[in-house]
């Protein structure tokens, strides 16, 4: 092992190479350029020893994807906000077309207004692509996810493509420590990728043609099994990684400091990480709460949260808006109790746009859901 | 052939994978074998190979899933094909 101190997105370039990936085609968009800066440097010192694919879009990005992947071959793009969004087509594509691509996502605000920093409204306006999501809180954890995210997109009961989220700049572009382990230890995980499937000329056949209705309806179920499958493998994988890399960041969700909690607050990305100093203050105080980071919300956690909603009551914190609703955090971790818990669950929209969101912040928030004040969801930093 | 198990849209090759497609026809291409000269430029660009060689030489359309496109027509030199709107089933 060897710690090195870079960016979120030079992290996850490096991961991204060591999982040796035969394609990587994107586009450069803010926040995400460095990384695909980075694996274009990879390919100059020759270190990485893929096809790099420039493309004129990100429509063309993900299309170049999915056909390397079709073709076969271990498949990496990275991309961030309007990106994303022109992504969105070959998104389902990519998911229905069952191709375990690998995509980082750099959460970024969709404009207008123009604006470059950090919120979660690009990946969770993607939610029902069929994509598994991971959100990350660290550039340790960037790395390790990466890497996890090849084991588990190719796995024979999954085969769907994963997204793994960090937010614009916060990660993305802060330098932090990460333990990156040898190339044998990534090969010995990974292994090589051998598709289920593929397009062989010794084995013609045709893929994305028509189907009827009973069969299409079938190949949604499937689906949504394979969706099933992951939730049962994220914590397998994420425990066989911590085996023999020593690191560990959860399962579906991170506890932290949960036991005898009597409010268990959930939160995402990077704010989940500001959380846990927030945690940490409020229980030197006499608070009885705990934190639960949502490290995946596709497959979403659906068992793990009803176990917290017996337990305590949640307070959650979302750094997006489903307009005309409310954040999806608070409407998911809602309909995962609904029959199952009597829990109050307290919800937050706070730093949408890039606005910043400390550990006091949070701190405020939980103070005032354990008062009892909020039952609906409030705007933090707005309502005032 | 080899199957596979994932739950996708995938088609094997086979005549008609589609089922017959010459349902779909709104106009009928009509050969007139004796303007026909064998140039085979209607089999080179049928994209469907509905047009089928004979081993005289010449050629003959297969309207189980000819799906009408007329692409066979406009390729003709000499105009021995000509398109033909097709007529409701008589009850």
């Amino acid at each position: 092992m060897t710690i090195i101190i870079d960016t979120g997105n030079r992290i996850a370039a490096k991961a991204a190479i060591m999982a040796k990936p035969a394609v990587v085609a994107a586009y450069p968009i803010t926040p995400q350029t460095t990384l695909v800066e980075a694996i274009a440097e990879y390919v100059a010192t020759g270190e990485f020893k893929g096809d790099y694919i420039c493309v004129e879009s990100e429509h063309s990005a993900m299309s170049a994807c999915i056909g390397a992947s079709a073709a076969g071959s271990r498949t990496f793009t990275a991309t961030s906000s309007h990106g994303l969004l022109l992504m969105h087509e070959m998104l389902h594509w990519a998911a229905l077309a069952r191709l375990p691509v690998v995509m980082c996502n750099i959460n970024r605000v969709v404009g207008p207004g123009w604006n470059i920093w950090v919120d979660e409204n690009d990946s969770i306006s993607q939610r029902d692509t069929g994509w598994i999501q991971f959100y990350c809180s660290s550039n340790q954890e960037i790395f390790d996810t990466v890497i996890q995210a090849f084991k588990l997109a190719e796995h024979e009961k999954v085969v769907l493509p994963v997204m793994v989220n960090l937010n614009a700049f916060i990660l993305s572009h802060t330098s932090m420590p990460a333990d990156v382990p040898e190339q044998r230890i990534v090969d010995d995980f990974l292994g090589s990728y051998v598709p289920k499937w593929k397009l062989d000329i010794e084995n013609p056949i045709t893929f994305g043609n028509i189907i009827g209705p009973d069969y299409y309806y079938k190949v949604r179920k499937a689906m949504q099994d394979a969706q099933d499958h992951a939730r049962k493998l994220i914590p397998q994988i994420s425990r066989e990684w911590k085996k023999l890399s020593g690191y560990y960041h959860g399962d579906l969700l991170e506890l932290y400091k949960c036991e005898g909690a009597e409010y268990i607050l959930l939160s995402m990305g990077a704010i989940g990480a500001e959380s846990k100093i927030a945690i940490d203050n409020l229980q030197k105080t006499g608070h009885k709460i705990g934190l639960a980071r949502v490290r995946v919300i596709r497959p979403f956690p659906i068992e793990e949260i009803i176990a917290l909603g017996k337990q305590a009551d949640l307070i959650v914190i979302d750094r997006n808006i489903s307009v005309g609703l409310e954040g999806a955090l608070f409407s998911e971790v809602k309909t995962a109790l609904y029959g199952e818990s009597e829990a109050d669950v307290h919800g937050f929209i706070a730093g949408l746009g890039g606005k910043d969101v400390t550990y006091k912040d949070i701190e405020t928030m939980c103070t005032k859901a354990m008062k009892g004040k909020t039952k609906h969801q409030i705007w933090y930093g707005v309502e005032e | 052939m080899k199957k596979y198990p994932v739950e996708t849209s995938i088609s094997y090759p086979k005549k008609g994978a589609m089922g017959k497609t010459g349902n779909w026809r709104v106009f009928r291409p009509i050969l007139d074998k004796t303007k026909c000269v064998k140039c085979l430029r209607c089999w080179v660009f049928c994209p469907e190979a509905s047009i089928h060689r004979e081993k005289d030489g010449t050629v003959s359309i297969d309207y189980e899933y000819c799906k009408g496109c007329g692409v066979c027509a406009n390729e003709c030199n000499v105009k021995a094909i000509l398109m033909k709107r097709e007529e409701a089933e008589k009850k």
